[in-house]
């Protein structure tokens, strides 16, 4: 079974040191969402499980190999990330975006095979998007921009699908949807899945919660554990209750 | 590639027609026949001059440098996610031109291969500038290309002008440097065609095979990188391509602005925003362009010659302007 496990794990912008001593282990079919207040350290940790940032000790390993020794390509078809932001000024349409998923197995002058065809079809057809195919991204809305992007990072074929904040610009509706869809592809594509929250109670949606302060994970666990009560007081501080409502989690304003 | 297939089809059929009009269209009038014949290379001897050694390599030249600008603007747009950028507004013609205007000032004999060569490491030199300086504060926006490429262009033309004072031999040869400065098409020898010819076809061929890693920083270098492609490589290569491009350029053409600009952003709508269709059909697009503007040039003020730099400047410059003005209000917005 596939494992993107971070050891020992700390990383950093020059000297500011962002995390330290993390260990994390994820496992396929399931949702794991990571919260933590601002500055915590959250989209460094999804950084470097992406292969994106060195750590300065420790190491994050994909089924006992070393991230840092594979090639862009070869961490592409292993490791795909949603972004954060998907602004466009060109006219790319929603077919060459999710296209791009594909761009680390095309060769020099490479044409699309059948099989990278058919990756982008399947993913297009998961996300709904059949029937805007040929529209540009930027006559889209916000949600139907987050379901290409989520396509494109799908169409990678990829064995850990990581999305950094992927609820950033979207209503409260959109925001549920996309938590939800990603645990059933999580389910249905037998994938890791990893999810930047800020909003708490969406993380209650996801199959486990780590909590991340100061640059350490807190807490992890099943959602009523990660954020029980004490946590949630400790890390995010007084401003915030915890109730259980009908066996589900639910943080409001104290 | 589909809904592109017809417009690549109409430009590449109106290349072939904006030539035969280049050619056919000059100071002295002359028939299509005898223009024909001196192609084929008969005809009376004067008119074989004309239309060989004058008319011929400079719509050639013309096409070259119009189709290598757009290409290079094509690149640097991409690279830069900045549908304002260009050889010339980020200070790459500039770099190239001081390359240019350096060997002439420095070299008693200026050969054919050494001014494409410092034309080609000026504008290496200065695309790498901007891009460092655009990414200083991390993330490179459009007024950080912008205002990068303002400071090249005037550190450029100041030691342009310095050299213009200190050197002796400048004076020599102030056609070649007036034709660098203002953006003329002169081709001085069948050597300097058959170079620009070749690089532009290297800078082309390597448009090509980046534009899809180019298409892949459409979200940026990080999301660029997570797709499997080695950013800092690809950029490097692509400024190495855009280098190429507008060395060659400059050194056939000199200074000739916005066509960079103007030719990748009109045809962006039309066959789409995919890198390598974009590029082949602003080499196309640019082809013709300049060599009509180059035939607006010619005929504007006949028998004498204007650059066709200043025709370029007088339509760009307000486009530039159009487009600025639109993206400042989109940010508002």
């Amino acid at each position: 079974m596939t494992a993107l496990v971070a050891r020992a794990l700390a990383a950093g912008y020059g000297a500011r040191a962002v995390l330290r001593d993390i260990d994390l282990a994820l496992a396929p079919g399931m949702l794991v969402a990571l919260v933590g207040p601002n500055g915590a350290g959250k989209s460094t940790l999804l950084r470097a499980l992406a292969g994106l940032v060195r750590p300065t000790a420790g190491a994050v390993t994909l089924d006992g190999v070393d991230v840092a020794t594979l090639s862009r390509p070869a961490l592409a078809a292993r490791i795909a990330v949603v972004p954060q932001t998907f602004d466009t000024l060109f006219p790319f349409t929603v077919r060459e975006i999710v296209a791009l998923g594909r761009t680390a197995r095309l060769g020099l002058f490479a044409r699309p095979t059948t099989g990278d065809a058919a990756a982008v079809a399947r993913a297009i057809a998961e996300q709904d998007l059949g029937a805007l195919v040929d529209r540009r991204l930027d006559a889209l809305s916000g949600g139907e921009r987050q379901r290409v992007v989520l396509a494109m990072a799908l169409a990678q074929e990829a064995d850990a699908l990581l999305l950094d904040e992927p609820t950033a610009h979207l209503d409260p509706a959109h925001q549920i949807g996309t938590v939800r869809r990603a645990a059933e592809l999580a389910r249905t594509r037998g994938v890791i899945a990893f999810a930047v929250l800020h909003d708490l109670n969406l993380a209650t949606l996801a199959d486990r919660v780590v909590v991340l302060d100061g640059g350490r994970i807190v807490a992890d666990g099943a959602p009523p554990t990660a954020l029980a009560a004490p946590v949630v007081t400790r890390v995010f501080g007084a401003g915030l209750a915890v109730v259980q409502v009908s066996g589900r989690t639910v943080i409001l304003p104290g | 590639m589909t809904r592109a297939a017809p417009a690549i089809a109409i430009l590449a059929a109106a290349l072939p027609l904006s030539l035969a009009a280049g050619i056919l269209v000059g100071a002295v009038p002359l028939a299509p026949t005898d223009v024909l014949g001196a192609l084929l290379g008969g005809g009376d001897p004067v008119t074989g001059v004309i239309i060989r050694d004058l008319r011929l390599p400079r719509v050639l030249a013309a096409a070259l440098v119009g189709g290598a600008l757009a290409v290079a603007g094509t690149l640097l747009q991409g690279l830069f996610r900045n549908p304002l950028a260009d050889p010339y507004v980020t200070g790459t013609s500039a770099g190239a031109a001081l390359g240019a205007v350096g060997v002439i000032a420095l070299g008693s004999d200026i050969s054919a291969t050494v001014v494409p060569l410092a034309a080609f490491a000026g504008a290496l030199a200065s695309a790498l500038g901007v891009w460092q300086l655009a990414r200083l504060g991390g993330r490179t926006t459009v007024l950080t290309v912008l205002l990068a490429g303002i400071i090249l262009t005037s550190f450029a033309s100041a030691l342009v002008t310095l050299l213009l004072f200190a050197s002796d031999r400048l004076s020599l040869r102030l056609r070649a440097i007036l034709d660098i400065l203002s953006g003329g098409v002169a081709v001085r020898a069948t050597s300097e065609l058959v170079i620009a010819a070749v690089v532009v076809a290297l800078g082309l061929g390597l448009a090509l095979v980046l534009g899809r890693r180019i298409d892949a920083f459409v979200f940026g270098e990080e999301t660029a990188a997570t797709l499997g492609v080695d950013p800092e490589r690809t950029t490097i290569a692509v400024i190495g391509a855009a280098a190429l491009l507008t060395g060659a350029a400059v050194a056939l053409a000199g200074l000739v602005g916005f066509v960079g600009l103007v030719i990748p952003h009109a045809l962006r709508p039309v066959v789409g925003a995919t890198h390598r269709t974009l590029a082949v059909a602003s080499f196309l697009g640019g082809a013709s362009a300049l060599v009509l503007a180059d035939l607006g040039a010619r005929s504007a003020f006949a028998p004498a010659e204007l650059p066709v730099g200043v025709v370029t400047g007088l339509l760009g410059a307000p486009f530039f302007l159009l487009l600025l003005v639109r993206a400042r209000r989109r940010e508002v917005a």
